[in-house]
């Protein structure tokens, strides 16, 4: 009894000191409501409407789903724009990981320069910004003058859809924008590699292992978890980017005048947009996301199988118990008489 | 004895170029280097092809054999660029408006990240999950009831619409300036923060005394990297800090480097430059919107590499 009422009162100054942890969260609850969930929310309700705003009132006409109509049917733009994006995510991202990987992994060996080459290589996160890219891009300093983008675009247009071999076509003809977007990528890979445990790879090379065969077995499987986080950054930073041309089309349909556009209009759009990025992001979590390894899956059955052991014991357990007190309880009414020991038989 | 003699040489060369276990062979280093330097100059590309083309008058552009060195140092692109971009006004204010935030960023989300990493409240999970997502979410699902909110406050155009989300732990990136503090102070041990109890500090005391002396490599990070975030920012800088609106006073480079073009134009039309648009004095004006931050990058190039390994963001 003691012990018992020891334990909650433990617990409950536990508690109360984790209650304390709200007051540090506070503003953080207080900004998402305000600046994250109640505008979604409201977003969510602009879209159905057409939003007039006039110097008297702000008017709100219900449409229906025809913001949707519209921006499919009547703005040929936007779908366009939005598969283009889709293929140029898809294709960039891994691109970009496996760059910022190969980039980690030479600036990580053994090599002389260390520090200069590091200078170079995270300049880019200084300087990456909408327009200073758009301004680079557009006097033509972002891409090699020998490639020659349209054959290749061509070539590959004979068997693909001509907004995927466009794609891959930007893609050769942007390849200095893309590397230079893998600054931050780099950087966490870099360290992720630089806390690899080099004892491992020790064990490996006295076990005759090659590096190639290091780089599979130890490197890969130790910062799978940083080839996800950097997936998912590059995704998001590629959304949010000025250069990509569909948050520019919300902006000004959101400003725009005319009479079919506005808020309402916009803001079907935005919702649009994000449901796409959310996929995106889904899409390489099931592509990257951590597989549990054989070790951990056998470690996981064997611990489901000692727990269903003991549920077991548990079940026989309390099945004695009960039958005890049954034994007991029959003996008390005496139905069974049995042997104590004196008298007859 | 001849062929012993081949056989060790051509072992000699191949050690010589695929190395041993113990050192990297010369190959090996030739492909490396050369793939470092290849790549290296790529990403140094633009900003040479900017840095020669700022400095070339309009004749070393249409001279076809000026290619990447002027004839001489034309530094009238740059005067015609800042003027036009107005530098030293668009620069303080640019320094204000990624500076303020940027304190209340790293405040905030420091309070925040102890919250999450110190204390074991109801709810925690839920909370987290809400912080991905609103990592992931675009800012543009949100951004028009934030702008009507803004401009009911009445806030529209100054440098409160960025501050006030940043005091609420929601400026820009802050779930992973959360994170990264999140992922630093769980790796102080506990101990440190109950002795401090048990000396009869309070909560707020241990976290200032004890908690955000020790945080220090995250906080250089955090201060870094918003720092450039919030100048490099000009989508949410035009529509909230702007306003969107002429009149306000609030602007930052990255913006005027975006409506360069026009407000180039319009000046020329009053016959305020010397020169024409063209491509040299648009280079310029790039030139000069990079040029702060590359300044700081050169002068804590240190802190920047090493800012993520002390984080410990990779700490899992």
């Amino acid at each position: 009894m003691a012990e018992k009422l020891r334990r909650k009162k433990k617990k409950s100054l536990q508690e109360r000191e984790d209650r304390m942890g709200y007051l540090f969260v506070l503003p953080w609850i207080i900004g998402v409501l305000l600046f994250v969930l109640i505008p979604l929310g409201q977003s969510f309700y602009y879209m159905w409407f057409n939003i007039r705003i006039t110097p008297l009132e702000t008017k709100f006409i219900p449409v229906g789903t025809g913001n949707f109509t519209q921006i499919w049917l009547e703005n040929p733009e936007f779908p366009q724009q939005l598969v283009t994006y889709i293929w140029q995510t898809i294709v960039e991202v891994p691109i970009i990981v496996v760059f910022a990987l190969l980039i980690a992994m030479m600036l990580n060996g053994k090599i002389k320069a260390k520090g200069f080459f590091r200078l170079i290589f995270f300049l880019p996160v200084i300087i990456v910004s909408g327009p200073v890219m758009n301004m680079l891009v557009s006097e033509g300093a972002s891409n090699i003058p020998a490639m020659n983008t349209q054959v290749v675009i061509n070539a590959m247009d004979t068997f693909l859809p001509y907004s995927v071999a466009r794609s891959i076509g930007d893609l050769f003809g942007n390849m200095i924008m893309i590397l230079w977007y893998s600054g931050v990528q780099i950087l966490i890979f870099l360290s992720a590699l630089q806390k690899v445990d080099p004892s491992l790879y020790e064990a490996a090379k006295m076990d005759g292992g090659s590096g190639w065969e290091c780089f599979w077995k130890i490197t890969l499987p130790t910062i799978k978890n940083f080839i996800l986080l950097n997936a998912v950054y590059t995704v998001i930073f590629m959304s949010g980017n000025e250069q990509n041309s569909l948050i520019v089309m919300i902006k000004n349909a959101m400003f725009s005048g005319t009479k079919e556009k506005g808020y309402g209009y916009a803001s079907a759009m935005a919702w649009m947009y994000a449901i796409v990025v959310t996929l995106i992001v889904l899409l390489f979590f099931l592509l990257l996301g951590s597989k549990k390894d054989v070790y951990d899956r056998i470690a996981a059955k064997r611990r489901r199988a000692l727990k269903k052991e003991e549920r077991n014991l548990e079940k026989v357990r309390r099945r004695n118990a009960r039958n005890v007190r049954r034994l007991e309880k029959a003996r008390k009414s005496s139905r069974y008489k049995t042997y104590d020991g004196h008298g007859d038989y | 004895m001849e062929t012993i003699k081949a056989r060790l040489t051509r072992e000699k060369i191949h050690r010589f170029i695929f190395g041993t276990r113990e050192k990297q062979g010369f190959g090996k280093q030739l492909i490396v280097y050369g793939l470092l330097i290849c790549i290296g100059f790529v990403y140094l590309y633009p900003m040479l092809y900017m840095i020669s083309t700022s400095f070339m008058s309009r004749d070393d552009l249409l001279d076809t054999s000026v290619k990447w060195l002027p004839n001489h140092l034309y530094v009238q692109n740059y005067i015609d660029a800042a003027r036009s971009m107005n530098f030293v006004p668009s620069f303080l204010k640019g320094i204000l408006i990624a500076a303020l935030p940027t304190l209340c960023n790293v405040l905030i989300c420091m309070m925040v990240g102890y919250g999450f990493a110190r204390y074991d409240f109801k709810g925690k999970k839920i909370m987290m999950g809400i912080l991905l997502f609103s990592y992931i979410l675009p800012s543009q699902v949100t951004m028009i009831p934030t702008y009507v909110l803004y401009n009911n406050l009445g806030i529209l155009g100054t440098i409160l619409t960025f501050v006030l989300p940043a005091l609420f732990g929601n400026g820009l990136n802050a779930p992973i300036f959360i994170l990264i503090f999140y992922q630093f102070f769980r790796q102080i041990p506990k101990v440190l923060t109950e002795a401090a109890a048990i000396d009869g500090a309070g909560h707020f005391k241990t976290f200032f005394r004890i908690a955000v002396p020790s945080a220090i490599p995250a906080i250089v990070t955090v201060v870094l990297f918003s720092f450039v975030w919030y100048w490099n920012e000009s989508y949410l800088t035009e529509l909230y800090v702007q306003g969107l609106s002429t009149k306000s006073i609030w602007t930052n480079l990255v913006v005027q480097l975006k409506n360069f073009d026009s407000s180039f134009e319009t000046r020329a039309s009053v016959g305020d430059t010397a020169t024409s648009l063209n491509e040299s004095v648009r280079m310029a004006a790039t030139t000069i919107s990079i040029l702060p931050l590359l300044i700081m990058y050169l002068i804590l190039q240190k802190q920047f590499v090493e800012s993520i390994d002390r984080a410990g963001i990779t700490g899992e």
